[in-house]
């Protein structure tokens, strides 16, 4: 079991919390220690993945799921712990990785209680971790509760604002996801062996045996999409984003936008459309108008916002929303595009809210009205807020250009009318998304100084600029590179691709 | 020919960026200038070497039987969006993309050298340069991208660097709010560019220039007659990513960015704002011109929207006080010359005469020449302002004196974009007219009135500024002519704008490659030579000295004077649009929609939830009586359905 390399990324988490648990709660370099070199072995181990992924794929290895492994759990309900991964997964556990780095560093200095708060971010971390690995839909389920539930304690007291309100709507909210997702996936279970033979959890036999009726379908795949959609911010579920960011603390933030939140694109995809094919292809006009809406109705809705947080929350339902918007197109582009995105949005959104962290952390403020000309006082970090902004909105050789346009572009090759149309609308977000972050990075950053007080205030530490920097080189190195990603996730489509194909024919 | 010189063009401007860029803080002033001019110098040369290899080595990969070839440096893929439609990263060398390198190159090897000068001693002087770099790399990989994606990547690039140089001076307000709306605006347009984009790529299943250019009617039919609302798919395409040249070339509707654009420093203004990267939507177009052609609906459009254009931005000019406002509006005029003429360009024979190629070879002669002496211009413009602090020119006034290196060579600027002969301007301008009166009467008439327009206003501003009135604070503060490093891009140009005429550039550039002999046309060079001398001369008499003519014109029609100056209110209509409209009523309306609509629903359940079980919780008092209430009448209640059941 332990040679599996895909166990390792649990595993290594659970040292990183009985490392904790050996700490004192008051030696805050042994905590610090303790995270750092767990998650760098964290990125070393993801990145030792990739490359031998790559390497593999390279050798003409054409598996669905490489590196699989299962083990019996509960041999009465047939729960196994499976794991396997392909392309999408290697680079969502790379996108994982990352960000917990990036988080470690960026809440160097939390207070108070540091272990606590770092054995819930591991724990958050494990349960993420786990879900990308698993391809038994159980032991995938419960990660995913795993990863929800110490978001309540994180936001709950080290949070900010209502933090007791927001973090009660973001875990009952999800929590209700959860429960429609429950339902899904039991129902997915029951139907998985039609000739009466044993039914099954695990994803890969589901998906080549099971011949789910078509009207179980219909209520298996709304329960399942909705069920993820709530966590992926689909319209109108989306209302625990803005409140839940705004109270989090800064790591959890980007843990949470960066990575929870392209959970629920994941299982959309893994699952939901994966397992219920013929259902996705009929029934995925209903989600493309809203999550269609969403993209819009975000990127509208940020315009006016005067909280920082607020700002970006919104923007990661319009960007969210152009996550599951790519994946309901059922094609092999836009899919690629939803998988960079995801990536895209994980990477820039980390980098936004740790900035906000950042500069929170100076001003006491996050109203964008009490501030002025931070360029001039901390350029470290308006500098890296611009870059943040730039990638948002889609500039080229930043990795959000990309995964738009490969998600437009994609999306355009359904000719229908209603396909044309969302997709025009959609376009139309990648204005409003520049008034926004222009609007913010104008009133933030430049002109005139707003507050005296600021005046004195100081520039990035150096662990703000090792959180910041890895951020800003996966961003840009995806934006520069892009191809090598469409060579690790080509292979993973095809199933999917082929079960809807054939869910038409 | 060999790969390394086309990719140290692109290279060493985006090296010089992030040295500049990251390291530029701890560099001091001059290291960064002299950094910054260096690279830039060996780009420009770079590009001479490259240029004149295309044009003259007769190497059968440029020119075969005399027709000028396009030809692919290198084309690498960057990213695939399906297996047809792959993004390449490329370099194209063709004429139009040659002559590019070399006007970019020059004028901005002319703008760093001068931004020595003028920039002396600001602040944030490495970041400057820093972003010039971006810019040059940025439109550098435009001209020459292989893909019309390639172009759009650049595109918004470029996009960017103007957004940064217009905001460079961060601190003023109004910089902030300029660069903000300049990045909007041509946003917006770019959503058309990239729409058109989508469906020709959808279409044609390609992105390739070479691809789409060297056989329109093939690409024509894989249309398949797909129209949308009347007209066909093509011409919407073709519309549609002219609206993203209709952004960056500042035509109207989309024009409001380009005079607030000044805010950014001087020599910004003429580098970008006036001579490269508002030519890059007539470069579209020059670019897609066989598509163009065969859809006439579209070129007709361009020639539309152009000429109304002209004519709005020649007018507006004549009434602004704001010199480098009227330097923006002339360049607005001028360009959309260059679109008018592009679009009288056509690619049909029409009563057995191939007129094809002089519309659009004197379309790019005029981008040519117009870079230059609009650059003169802009970096002439910076000198008066570096001399008399002000951007006003009713704070000038009998400046000849004090600043003769300015004067003269602001006075051949001058001479060129009125279209005197010998000057630049003349030799293009006159082919632009002559191109529309071949295809039209009326597009000839008109665009000479707006040529008139041009000589009156541009001479308008030279004698407010060289003669009229002396501004009586030059005796406390003299002001004198700029330093080496500022006088001698001014000399250069001034050189460049007497003598670019006499470039047979028709061997050169041509929309199929064969060279083109350019000849006088009598008739239309006389009647436009006419018409811009009596401008001239109207021009004089009103404002060589100071007397009350000016005011008198106004008073008879004060209505449309004011209209004038105030930009024909276009920028008020698009801040009531945007503000009150898009901001005040839907932005906030949908915000408040999902605080009190959708997440107050959510609190609703969680309320009714926390409602019902306070409601409900004092069944569970505690009291034994009660339960026992509860228990019996829960018994008789079943009892009783039993009993009801039973009989």
């Amino acid at each position: 079991m332990f040679g599996n390399i895909l166990i390792w990324f649990v595993i290594i988490p659970v040292i990183m919390m009985a490392g904790l648990g050996l700490c004192r709660n008051s030696s805050m370099n042994a905590i610090r220690a303790v995270m750092v070199v767990c998650s760098t072995a964290l990125v070393a181990l993801s990145i030792w993945l990739c490359c031998d992924f790559l390497h593999l794929r390279a050798m003409g290895v054409e598996d669905e799921m490489l590196y699989t492994g299962s083990w019996m759990w509960y041999a009465p309900l047939n729960i196994h712990l499976a794991v396997g991964v392909d392309g999408i997964s290697v680079l969502m556990l790379m996108l994982s990785s990352v960000i917990v780095f990036a988080g470690t560093f960026a809440s160097w200095k939390i207070n108070p209680l540091p272990k606590n708060f770092f054995l819930w971010f591991a724990l958050l971390s494990t349960g993420v971790f786990g879900f990308f690995i698993s391809i038994d839909i159980f032991t995938m389920f419960m990660f995913y509760e795993v990863a929800l539930i110490p978001m309540y304690l994180l936001i709950g007291v080290w949070g900010t604002g209502r933090k007791e309100y927001s973090a009660m709507k973001l875990t009952l909210m999800l929590m209700g996801g959860s429960a429609f997702l429950m339902l899904g996936l039991l129902g997915i279970y029951w139907h998985s062996a039609p000739e009466g033979g044993q039914c099954t959890w695990n994803i890969l036999e589901i998906s080549h045996n099971a011949n789910i009726a078509v009207e179980w379908q219909y209520m298996l795949f709304c329960f399942t999409f909705v069920g993820f959609g709530v966590l992926g911010a689909m319209f109108p579920f989306h209302t625990w984003s803005p409140d839940g960011h705004a109270c989090a603390p800064t790591a959890v933030s980007m843990l949470h936008a960066g990575v929870l939140m392209k959970l629920g694109g994941y299982g959309c995809f893994r699952i939901a459309i994966f397992l219920l094919p013929q259902a996705a292809n009929e029934l995925a006009w209903i989600f493309i108008i809203l999550t269609g809406i969403s993209i819009v109705y975000g990127a509208f809705s940020a315009c006016v916002q005067t909280d920082l947080k607020y700002i970006n929350a919104y923007s990661s339902v319009s960007h969210c929303g152009m996550v599951l918007f790519a994946i309901l197109m059922l094609n092999t582009t836009a899919m690629t595009g939803a998988i960079l995105q995801m990536l895209s949005h994980g990477l820039m959104t980390a980098l936004f809210f740790a900035l906000i962290g950042m500069i929170y952390g100076r001003t006491h403020t996050r109203d964008i009205r009490q501030m002025g000309g931070l360029m001039k006082i901390m350029p470290y970090l308006g500098v890296c807020y611009m870059i943040a902004g730039f990638a948002s909105l889609g500039l080229p050789g930043l990795s959000g250009f990309v995964a738009e346009m490969t998600i437009f572009f994609g999306s355009f090759q359904d000719s229908d009318l209603f396909h044309r149309v969302f997709v025009i609308a959609a376009t139309c977000s990648i204005v409003i998304t520049a008034v926004y972050i222009l609007r913010v990075v104008g009133k933030l950053l430049l002109g005139p100084v707003q507050d005296k007080h600021h005046l004195e205030l100081t520039d990035a530490t150096w662990f703000e600029r090792l959180s910041t920097v890895t951020l800003i080189v996966c961003i840009a190195g995806i934006g520069c590179f892009p191809n090598w990603i469409n060579e690790a996730i080509q292979f993973s489509f095809k199933p999917i691709i082929a079960a809807i194909q054939g869910a038409v024919l | 020919m060999d790969i390394t010189l086309p990719i140290l063009i692109l290279a060493i401007p985006i090296t010089m960026f992030l040295v500049l860029g990251i390291g530029g803080v701890k560099m001091s002033h001059k290291m960064a200038g002299i950094l910054g001019i260096l690279g830039l110098g060996t780009t420009a040369v770079l590009a001479y070497i490259v240029a004149f290899t295309y044009f003259f080595s007769g190497d059968a990969n440029f020119i075969i039987d005399g027709v000028r070839q396009q030809y692919q440096v290198f084309d690498v893929t960057w990213l695939a969006f399906t297996q047809k439609l792959v993004v390449n990263i490329g370099f194209l060398l063709d004429p139009i993309s040659a002559m590019m390198l070399v006007v970019i190159t020059t004028i901005s090897f002319m703008v760093h050298l001068y931004s020595w000068g003028y920039m002396e001693g600001e602040p944030g002087f490495q970041r400057y340069y820093a972003f010039l770099s971006l810019f040059t790399f940025s439109m550098l990989g435009l001209v020459v991208a292989t893909n019309i994606f390639q172009m759009y990547i650049f595109w918004e690039l470029v996009g960017v660097s103007s957004y940064l140089l217009i905001g460079f001076f961060y601190k003023l307000p109004s910089a902030v709010s300029a660069s903000k709306k300049a990045f909007i605006v041509t946003r917006f347009a770019d959503l058309g560019f990239l729409i058109g984009i989508l469906v020709l790529s959808y279409y044609s299943d390609t992105f390739n220039f070479i691809q789409l250019t060297s056989n329109p009617e093939s690409i024509f039919s894989s249309f398949g007659g797909a129209t949308f609302m009347g007209a066909s798919a093509l011409t919407w395409a073709m519309v549609l990513i002219f609206t993203g040249g209709m952004g960056k070339s500042a035509m109207m509707p989309l024009h409001i960015w380009l005079p607030d654009a000044m805010e950014g420093p001087t020599p910004v203004s003429a580098l970008i704002h006036a001579a490269t990267m508002v030519v890059a939507g007539v470069y579209l177009v020059a670019r897609m011109f066989p598509l163009y052609c065969v859809v006439d609906a579209s070129l007709t459009f361009v020639t539309c929207v152009g000429a109304i254009t002209a004519f709005y931005a020649a007018v507006v000019a004549c009434t602004q006080i704001d010199i480098k406002r009227v330097l923006a509006f002339s360049t607005i005029s001028q360009i959309a010359f260059m679109m008018v003429s592009l679009g009288c360009a056509y690619d049909h024979p029409i009563e057995g005469v191939h007129y094809a190629g002089l519309g659009y070879m004197a379309g790019m002669f005029h981008l040519f020449t117009h870079a230059m002496f609009k650059a003169l211009l802009f970096l002439g413009a910076g000198a008066l302002i570096h001399a008399v602090h002000s951007n006003n020119y009713t704070e000038m006034g009998g400046l000849r004196k004090y600043m003769p290196i300015t004067h003269w060579t602001f006075l051949i600027g001058c001479l060129a974009i009125a279209g005197i002969f010998p000057f630049a301007g003349f030799f293009s301008k006159d082919e632009m007219i002559a191109a529309m009166f071949n295809r039209h009467w009326f597009w000839g008439a008109w665009m000479t009135m707006v040529a008139g327009l041009t000589a009156f206003y541009m001479f308008r501003l030279y004698f407010m500024i060289f003669w009229w009135e002396e501004n009586p604070h030059y005796k406390e503060h003299k002001p004198h002519d700029a330093p080496w490093q500022m006088s001698v891009p001014l000399i250069f140009l001034a050189a460049v704008s007497c003598v670019a005429g006499f470039i047979p550039f028709g061997e050169f550039v041509t929309y199929n490659g064969e060279p083109y002999h350019i000849h006088i046309e009598p008739a239309v060079a006389a009647t436009s030579l006419t018409v811009a001398i009596l401008a001239i001369a109207l021009a004089t008499v009103m404002y060589r000295k100071k007397n009350d003519l000016p005011a008198k014109v106004k008073n008879i029609c004060p209505g449309l004077w004011t209209a004038a100056h105030h930009r024909f209110y276009w920028d008020e209509l698009y801040m009531f649009i945007t503000h009150k409209i898009i901001f005040n009523i839907i932005c906030k309306s949908i915000a408040w929609f999902d605080r009190h609509v959708i997440d107050a629903t959510m609190d609703a359940f969680a309320k009714i939830t926390q409602k019902t079980s306070y409601a409900i919780r004092g069944m569970q008092s505690g009291e034994i009586q009660t339960y026992v209430l509860w228990y019996f009448a829960g018994a008789v209640v079943l009892a009783a359905i039993t009993w009801l059941c039973l009989i």
